[in-house]
């Protein structure tokens, strides 16, 4: 006599529905435990996006810092130089004339001073300054008001930056001796006071001192580079009359022998980085093609992947299994090991900065990665994993089943 | 045993031939026949003699050119790709030679998985799979993976698999083909046992006359052609 297998089952198969719930539950349990099928090519896998998240990362930072300066810069301060080229210096009896324009707030004057400490590898941005007007225009350097004081009245005093203290270990009341390459010669400095910024953007790596130390010094020495600065710092009343008091202050010394130039601080520090934008680009382009590579290198992972696995899928198939229900599986996996990479890549963005900025804070005194650059580091990731899941989701979907149990055996 | 007769397989004037390159290569030609229910059928024949082809067909994983087949009243060879894979879910069970196991997934999990496409809730597919596992005396090694069974055990799993829908057909194709000849044994005693206890209709590629000796019928293919014995 026969029976059915029905007769030793709990209860009579009904007719078949698909079981979404279930399916989708076999799907992400079958791509969890595939991920690490083969342990060392998704680690390396893992890892190489990490990597280039990682680097697309520092470097989207890096482009970004690079400009930020001009982002950071004032809406109310304009620069006035010489027409010809910063390296032409303007009479110093222009200031009077320049505070006269309507809408000037005040305005103060400064040289680059280009000098470095003990070592030319010592080197970091040092301007001689008139204290009181320079720091009135710059109210994000803070500064505690008996070290402002002191400075003010020291005509040999400086001050600088809380970073660029930190960095040689200054405190307030040492001598510092600077070694010219402008002005040739050692200068010597005692240290007054120690600022800082008022936001994580500010530069707390420059060296302020007074113009008027300059000044004389170079009366004594080369009386023709007396009563000479490198520029004017003009403040405005409002960001609006920019453009007419750069005007009229270049109007006023036009057909003069030292005409001038007045661009909002923002142009003026573009001017600089634009010099240098090619660079960036270069930058950003290898940002980019890192995350190519990698997308190559993760379909070719996926790929081989898939083609290992055809058999299975073919036996899915079988089963009664669809092609919408093998591209989850392949496609799930192909996303879910560049997330893992992804998330890694974020993870290990933050001890980067931080390394980058305490130990290489001589060319990276802030190295901050945003959140947008978080989100487009794992927005990076997951092109990744859809790029690269594409061709092998496709071609795992697709599979005629007799041809991928060809494969087995 | 009660031998029924009514057929459940019927094959008229089926053809299949496949291309490689520019050139059409015949595997099956005008092929006609019936197998009845409960029958344990034999395919023999050389390699290349269209022996698979013909089983891949009558499962409805592969595509006539021409000719009906038609199983339990359902003519596959009119059926589109959603309605024939819903079919083979229902109506076919597997069983291969490399017994196909997923191997990141359970004994248990291996057979559940034809369960997942139905409408049984978990419960109740842990019953169905767990009597299954009980049929081909595996219930004690439902945790285990694909890689810590025995080969013969293995293909006992794909068995369990086959049935778990209690479909009236299985196909298998060379099913003893990687086993030694202790667990070959097992698994025709096992499959006998199928057809005779719990009448299933057996289609069966195979090489080995040992286990074709265990089939009611044997039907040899050869260049594309049946014969009977």
């Amino acid at each position: 006599m026969t029976v059915s297998v029905s007769s030793v089952l709990p209860g009579v198969l009904c007719g078949k529905a698909f079981g979404f719930r279930e399916v989708l539950m076999f799907i992400l349990k079958y791509i969890l435990r595939n991920l690490f099928r083969h342990r060392l090519r998704s680690v390396l896998t893992i890892v190489g996006v990490a990597v280039a998240v990682l680097a697309y990362g520092l470097l989207t930072t890096l482009v970004g810092l690079w400009y930020s300066g001009a982002e950071h810069a004032s809406d109310t301060r304009l620069i006035t130089r010489n027409a010809i080229s910063l390296v032409f210096p303007l009479p110093i009896s222009y200031l009077e004339r320049i505070r006269g324009v309507p809408g000037v707030t005040t305005a103060s004057y400064g040289n680059w001073f280009g000098a470095y400490y003990k070592e030319q590898k010592n080197f970091f941005a040092n301007y001689a300054i008139e204290p009181r007007s320079y720091l009135e225009l710059y109210p994000e350097f803070i500064l505690p008001p008996k070290e402002k004081n002191d400075f003010l009245l020291d005509r040999k005093g400086c001050i600088v930056g809380e970073r660029l203290a930190r960095t040689y270990g200054w405190k307030v009341g040492d001598l510092i001796t600077l070694k010219g390459t402008i002005y040739p010669g050692d200068w010597e400095f005692v240290l007054r006071g120690i600022y800082h910024g008022k936001e994580k953007a500010t530069e707390e790596r420059i060296f302020l001192f007074h113009w008027n130390y300059l000044n004389e010094t170079m009366r004594r020495s080369v009386p023709r580079r007396a009563d000479q600065v490198g520029y004017f710092v003009v403040g405005v009343k409002s960001p609006g009359l920019a453009p007419d008091v750069a005007l009229a202050v270049d109007s006023m010394f036009k057909n003069s022998l030292a005409e001038t130039l007045t661009e909002t601080e923002k142009a003026f520090h573009m001017s600089f980085v634009s010099m240098t934008e090619a660079i960036m680009v270069a930058i950003q382009i290898v940002s980019y093609m890192v995350i190519a590579i990698i997308m190559v290198v993760a379909a070719n992972t996926m790929a081989m992947t898939a083609r290992e696995r055809i058999g299975e899928y073919a036996t899915l198939k079988t089963l009664g299994f669809k092609g919408g229900h093998l591209a989850g599986l392949i496609f799930g996996e192909s996303v879910a090991i560049s997330l893992l990479g992804g998330i890694l890549g974020v993870a290990l963005t933050f001890p980067a900065a931080h390394w980058i900025e305490t130990e290489l804070a001589q060319y990276f005194p802030y190295f901050t990665v945003s959140p947008k650059t978080l989100l487009f580091e794992l927005l990076a990731a997951l092109t990744v994993g859809v790029v690269s899941g594409i061709f092998p989701t496709w071609r795992g979907a697709t599979i005629r089943i007799a041809d991928g149990l060809k494969r087995i055996g | 045993m009660e031998q029924a007769t009514e057929p459940i397989v019927r094959i008229r004037n089926l053809s299949k031939s496949y291309r490689r390159g520019t050139q059409i290569i015949p595997v099956l030609s005008g092929i006609s026949f019936d197998i009845a229910r409960g029958e344990f059928v034999a395919l023999m024949g050389p390699s290349g003699s269209g022996k698979s082809t013909l089983l891949n067909l009558i499962a409805g994983i592969d595509s006539a050119d021409e000719g009906e087949i038609e199983i339990g009243g359902v003519e596959i060879t009119r059926l589109g790709e959603s309605d024939l894979a819903r079919w083979r879910a229902v109506s076919v069970g597997f069983i291969f030679q490399f017994y196909n196991l997923i191997p990141v997934l359970t004994a248990f999990e291996n057979v559940e998985l034809p369960l997942l496409l139905t409408h049984l809730n978990r419960r109740e597919r842990r019953e169905h799979v767990e009597a299954v596992l009980n049929v081909v005396g595996l219930a004690d090694r439902m945790d285990h993976y694909p890689s810590q069974l025995s080969g013969g055990q293995q293909q006992r799993v794909a068995i369990a698999r086959a049935i778990v829908t209690d479909p009236e057909i299985l196909v298998a194709d060379e099913p003893t083909g990687d086993l030694d000849r202790a667990s070959a044994e097992e698994i025709l005693q096992l499959m006998d046992r199928l057809v005779h206890e719990f009448g299933k209709t057996v289609i069966m590629v195979t090489h080995d006359p040992r286990a074709a000796e265990k089939a009611h019928l044997v039907r040899h293919l050869e260049k594309g052609e049946l014969s009977v014995t």
